[in-house]
C-alpha cells in the first residue's frame, strides 16, 4: 500500500538544486539511491517538481522515444516511462512516471540544459575528469573513447562523468567550470560530485601513439555544436546555445587528441 | 531580365570566425559553414541589391573568378541556403529590418 504523505529530496547538480516531491513514499528512497551524493542538498531549490507515480500500463507507449515541445514558457516532455510539464517562468513542474529512478534523468537533463543556456553554459556529450585541480573534457562520437580515457585516468583523478559534461561559466566570466554529474555512460556509475576549472576540451580519436593538435576555431565550433545537448528547436534557445559555444571557444583551447588506449596518455594530458 | 534579390533570415545564429562564417538555423538547428566567397554574398544580401550585381560588384572584385562561374556558384549557394530558410529569395526587392534581416 502506498503512503499518502509527501516525501521529498533535493538533487543538486552543478550548483543548481531541484526539489523532487512525491506522495508515493516508495519513490524518494529510489531517487536518493540513484543520485547518491547529488541528493540531499541543503541548498535552496531553484526548481520544483511534483511527481505522481502510476502503473506502467497506464502510459500509452512504454518504449516511445523522448519528445520535447515548448509553448511560450511551458515545456512538455514525454517518453515511454514519463510525462512532464514544466513552466520555465515559475520554475515549477509536474511529472507523471512509473516507479523508476531513471525517468527523472531526462527531465533533469532538459531542465539543467535550459538553466545553463540562460547563463552561457551547456551540457556537452563528453567525459570530464578533474586532476591536479584542473578539469579536462573529452568529447567525440560514441566509440571515440570517452569511457576508455575515463577508465585510464590515474588514481588521483576524479571522473566527473563519462557521458554528459556539465559546463558553467565562471562568475567573473574569465573561464568555465566542469561539474560532476550523476549522468553515466558505459561506466554505469555516477560521476564524482566535485568540480574544476576547465583546462582544455579534447575531441578523441584512437591511434598508435599519443599526440594532440589544436583545432581551428571554425572547425572547433562545428564539432562543439554537434555535441552540445539541447532538446528543443526553440529559436531563442538555439541563439543562446550558439552564443555560449562561441564564447566558450574564446576561453578554452580545443584540441584533437589521438591516443593509444593505455594509461600513458595521461602523461600528455596533465 | 528577371532579377534575383536575396536577404538574410533573422531566424539564425551566425558568427564569423576567421574568413569563414558559421551559421546555425534556429528553425531546425542545422549548421552551415560558408567559405570566403559565400561570406561575401551573405554579407551583401541586403534584399535590395540584385544577385548579379553582388557577383559582379563584390565577388569578382575580391576574388579571381569569372562572372559566369561566380554567378553559377552563387546561384547554387543561394538555392541551398534558401531551401533551409536561411536566405530569402524573391524577384522583387525584399524588406529587411534595421539590422538587414528579414523577421
Amino acid at each position: 500500500m502506498n503512503s499518502t504523505m509527501a516525501a521529498e529530496v533535493v538533487v543538486e547538480i552543478g550548483g543548481i538544486a531541484v526539489l523532487l516531491r512525491s506522495e508515493d513514499a516508495r519513490l524518494i528512497p529510489l531517487l536518493e539511491s540513484r543520485f547518491g551524493t547529488f541528493a540531499g542538498s541543503g541548498r535552496e531549490p531553484g526548481y520544483e517538481f511534483e511527481i505522481t507515480v502510476i502503473d506502467g500500463a497506464a502510459l500509452a507507449d512504454p518504449d516511445a522515444d523522448v519528445s520535447v515541445t515548448a509553448e511560450g514558457s511551458l515545456w512538455r516532455m514525454e517518453r515511454g516511462d514519463f510525462r512532464a510539464e514544466w513552466d520555465s517562468r515559475t520554475r515549477q513542474g509536474r511529472i507523471t512516471q512509473t516507479l523508476t529512478p531513471y525517468a527523472i534523468d531526462s527531465v533533469l537533463r532538459i531542465v539543467h540544459s535550459l538553466a545553463l543556456a540562460q547563463e552561457g553554459g551547456f551540457l556537452l556529450h563528453a567525459a570530464s575528469v578533474v586532476r591536479n585541480g584542473k578539469a579536462f573534457l573529452f568529447s567525440g562520437v560514441s566509440t571515440a573513447g570517452k569511457t576508455t580515457i575515463s577508465r585510464l585516468a590515474p588514481p588521483d583523478a576524479s571522473v566527473l562523468t563519462d557521458e554528459a559534461s556539465y559546463i558553467r561559466r565562471m562568475g567573473d566570466g574569465n573561464g568555465y567550470v566542469a561539474y560532476g554529474t550523476p549522468f553515466a555512460g558505459e561506466m554505469g556509475t555516477p560521476g564524482v560530485n566535485t568540480s574544476g576549472p576547465i583546462e582544455a576540451l579534447y575531441f578523441l580519436g584512437k591511434g598508435d601513439s599519443n599526440h594532440f593538435e589544436e583545432i581551428p576555431r571554425a572547425e572547433a565550433l562545428r564539432m562543439l555544436m554537434r555535441n552540445i545537448l539541447f532538446f528543443a528547436r526553440d529559436e531563442e534557445l538555439v541563439n543562446r546555445v550558439f552564443a555560449g559555444a562561441c564564447a566558450f571557444l574564446e576561453r578554452v583551447p580545443v584540441r584533437r587528441l589521438n591516443f593509444y588506449p593505455d594509461e600513458r596518455v595521461w602523461d600528455l594530458i596533465g | 531580365m528577371t532579377q534575383t534579390y536575396i536577404a538574410r533570415s533573422a531566424r539564425i545564429a551566425a558568427r564569423q570566425l576567421g574568413d569563414e562564417m558559421m551559421i546555425m538555423s534556429a528553425v531546425d538547428s542545422k549548421f552551415f559553414t560558408l567559405n570566403p566567397v559565400a561570406v561575401t554574398v551573405w554579407l551583401a544580401a541586403d534584399g535590395k541589391t540584385p544577385l548579379h550585381e553582388i557577383v559582379t560588384g563584390r565577388v569578382c572584385q575580391e576574388f579571381e573568378v569569372s562572372p559566369e562561374e561566380a554567378l553559377r556558384d552563387a546561384e547554387a549557394f543561394v538555392s541551398d541556403l534558401s531551401e533551409h530558410g536561411i536566405l530569402l529569395v524573391s524577384d522583387q526587392p525584399i524588406a529587411t529590418n534595421a539590422a538587414g534581416y528579414v523577421e
